[in-house]
């Protein structure tokens, strides 16, 4: 079922629908080319799904194009991924020359002609060198904060040629001479990850995952690495247990392919032992609706990082009215004010105390949960999205 | 009868777009060096831009840098000293640089390790380019404003109040000029110049505004 945008009157702060609409007066017609690496998988193709679209209701010609590689391409734009965000790989010469070879023939067969061409993380960078007109802007999703330094200096040569790159948080940027504009990511209240779903619903998808909810659930999902913490939230979880009898559950996937993660998933197994309230869920990338299930049944729900790009869970938990315990660090602290949505916190120790303070206090788990969706509304929904990136058609093809 | 204006006013919404400018302070003197150096449109951007984002009071204070030192620096001592500090009061975003700097030297000067980030963040600083969209709305007299003003995104409200008084500084989109020049409405546009922006939301702004203007109509 297609959504146009005029669904999200209801779900988006009064008056935005109203105001994108006059924005988009100011753009009429324009040209707007999205080009990323996947179609399916990935928070960028899912945001494109729905973003696309509503641009063209809008008035604008907004199309989207993914490149397409050998197996050898995307292994070699996996390592760049990895490198990029800090994970130290061995890159050859030849990894550059399959890369640079590959986005080249694609640059044969995407047509590249549009006012603005937004070009999605790194792996189609090089299409720079055939740009033949409009405004180009490389938008990077990845956390950026560590880069392999020659692999950056690498990449560099290309982004500099751009009109402007767009970042997720203010510490991914880099030292570039073109404008740097923030734009923080969002959720789709339509989307199977966050679309309203009934109790009887929930109570039926978690069924089969063996959750019932019985006593307070307390929930945490993510990938199984360790950047996430997960066994930071089960002795959090251990002396919450002490004196509230409650639930924790840690679901998340990545593992399969993933030798890290593989590792991970077994230490947080063992960890867990024998305690029937630890739920460990391995769950596949698009088990959508059994997150969506899983964050409307808990009470409250735990991102513990102690490193994260921007952890879009955090918004998709407060959307679903849930306070949220997180680890003070990168998007994080974007998504909780703290005291109001939720708390920030530096230790097990304050993840705790944050949890067993909460589960005494029934109403401000209600009210901290209202006041997250209505920060979500105004601030990570698609909506807001959108906008963003109609004031960047706007602001950069103004003459 | 009501008084009709010659000239309506035009309620205008806008849109912020962030700019982060690459630099970066890892501690309060690398702080000050930079808010020196920085456009005054990052001075405005750290200062008034909060006010677009949703408000809720949790006690934080009314500009990035307190915000930063504060939580970021555990500084509370010149958290608190920048805190205090209300924009209203400076004529010019230049006199408002001013009175950071020289609170940041004078907290400085009396410490013996410049106090830093530790567990913390850096402070990046951003400016906002503001793009200004007609919202289609408009008014000829006063009810028809109160309509307006119910009806508009708050974006309006940070349009009309901070981007015209302190970037733009274009008397058409002046709120009180209007009601003074169009309506002959002078003590109604002194008491919304005499709000005190700051320690309010956009919605309580908007509430204010309504209450004033309600009971002028009386």
């Amino acid at each position: 079922m297609t959504i146009g945008v005029e669904a999200y009157r209801e779900v988006a702060p009064p008056g935005t629908l109203d105001f994108l609409y006059r924005m988009a007066e100011r753009v009429q017609g324009r040209t707007f080319l999205h080009i990323n690496s996947t179609r399916m998988g990935g928070g960028v193709a899912e945001i494109l799904q729905r973003l696309v679209p509503m641009m063209n209701d809008l008035g604008i010609k907004a199309r989207w194009e993914v490149i397409l590689g050998s197996r050898e391409f995307f292994t070699v734009t996996k390592a760049f991924h990895n490198a990029l965000q800090g994970k130290e790989q061995v890159i050859t010469e030849e990894m550059y020359r399959t890369y640079i070879e590959s986005v080249r023939e694609n640059a044969g067969r995407i047509s590249l002609d549009a006012d603005l061409v937004f070009i999605h993380d790194p792996q189609p960078a090089p299409l720079i060198e055939n740009r033949r007109g409009g405004k180009w802007v490389w938008r990077c999703h990845i956390d950026l904060a560590q880069p392999q330094r020659t692999l950056w200096n690498f990449l560099r040569r290309f982004i500099v040629r751009y009109d402007a790159a767009v970042f997720t948080l203010p510490k991914f940027a880099q030292r570039l001479p073109i404008p740097q504009f923030l734009v923080y990511p969002s959720i789709d209240p339509f989307g199977p990850k966050n679309r309203p779903l009934s109790r009887e619903e929930v109570a039926n998808i978690l069924e089969p995952l063996g959750i019932w909810k019985d006593k307070p659930i307390l929930l945490q999902v993510s990938r199984f690495d360790r950047f996430k913490d997960p066994i930071g939230v089960i002795n959090a979880y251990r002396i919450v247990k002490k004196q509230i009898d409650c639930q924790l559950v840690l679901a998340g996937g990545g593992a399969i392919d993933d030798p890290e993660g593989a590792e991970v998933l077994s230490e947080v197994k063992e960890a867990a032992g024998r305690d029937p309230d630890i739920h460990v869920l391995e769950l596949p990338v698009d088990a959508f609706l059994q997150i969506n299930a899983l964050q409307r049944a808990a009470d409250i729900v735990i991102q513990k990082s102690t490193r994260e790009g921007f952890g879009l869970t955090v918004a998709e938990a407060m959307w679903k009215g849930k306070p949220v315990i997180g680890g003070a660090t990168g998007g994080i602290k974007v998504q909780i004010i703290p005291n109001v949505t939720g708390y920030t916190v530096h230790s097990v120790e304050g993840a705790a105390f944050r949890t067993r303070y909460l589960l005494d206090n029934p109403h401000l788990i209600a009210r901290m949960g209202g006041a997250g969706r209505e920060y979500v509304r105004r601030n990570f929904l698609i909506t807001r999205h959108l906008a963003d990136y109609l004031a960047l058609l706007s602001f950069l093809t103004h003459s | 009868m009501e008084r009709q204006a010659q000239r309506p006013f035009i309620f205008y919404g806008c849109m912020e777009l962030r700019e982060i400018l690459g630099k970066t302070a890892e501690n309060e003197k690398e702080l000050a060096d930079l808010i020196e150096e920085v456009p005054s449109d990052s001075i405005f951007y750290h200062t008034h831009s909060f006010l677009l984002r949703q408000r809720f009071p949790n006690g934080e204070y009314l500009n990035d840098f307190a915000n930063w030192v504060a939580t970021e620096v555990e500084d509370r001592v010149l958290g608190e000293r920048l805190g205090i500090i209300d924009p209203s009061e400076f004529e010019t975003l230049e006199a408002l640089r001013e009175e950071v700097l020289s609170t940041i030297d004078d907290h400085l000067a009396g410490v013996r390790i410049i106090p830093r980030v530790i567990f913390g963040e850096p402070f990046s600083f951003m400016q906002s380019q503001i793009i200004q969209i007609p919202t289609g709305l408009h008014s000829l007299t006063l009810p028809e404003f109160c309509q307006g003003l119910e009806q508009i995104d708050v974006s309006s409200l940070y349009f009309h109040f901070f981007e015209v008084r302190h970037r733009l500084k274009r008397r058409e989109y002046d709120i009180p000029i209007w009601l003074m020049e169009e309506l002959g409405l002078n003590e109604l546009a002194e008491e919304i110049r005499r709000i005190r922006l700051y320690s309010l939301t956009l919605e309580q702004l908007r509430s204010k505004l309504l209450g004033l203007c309600a009971r002028v109509q009386e």
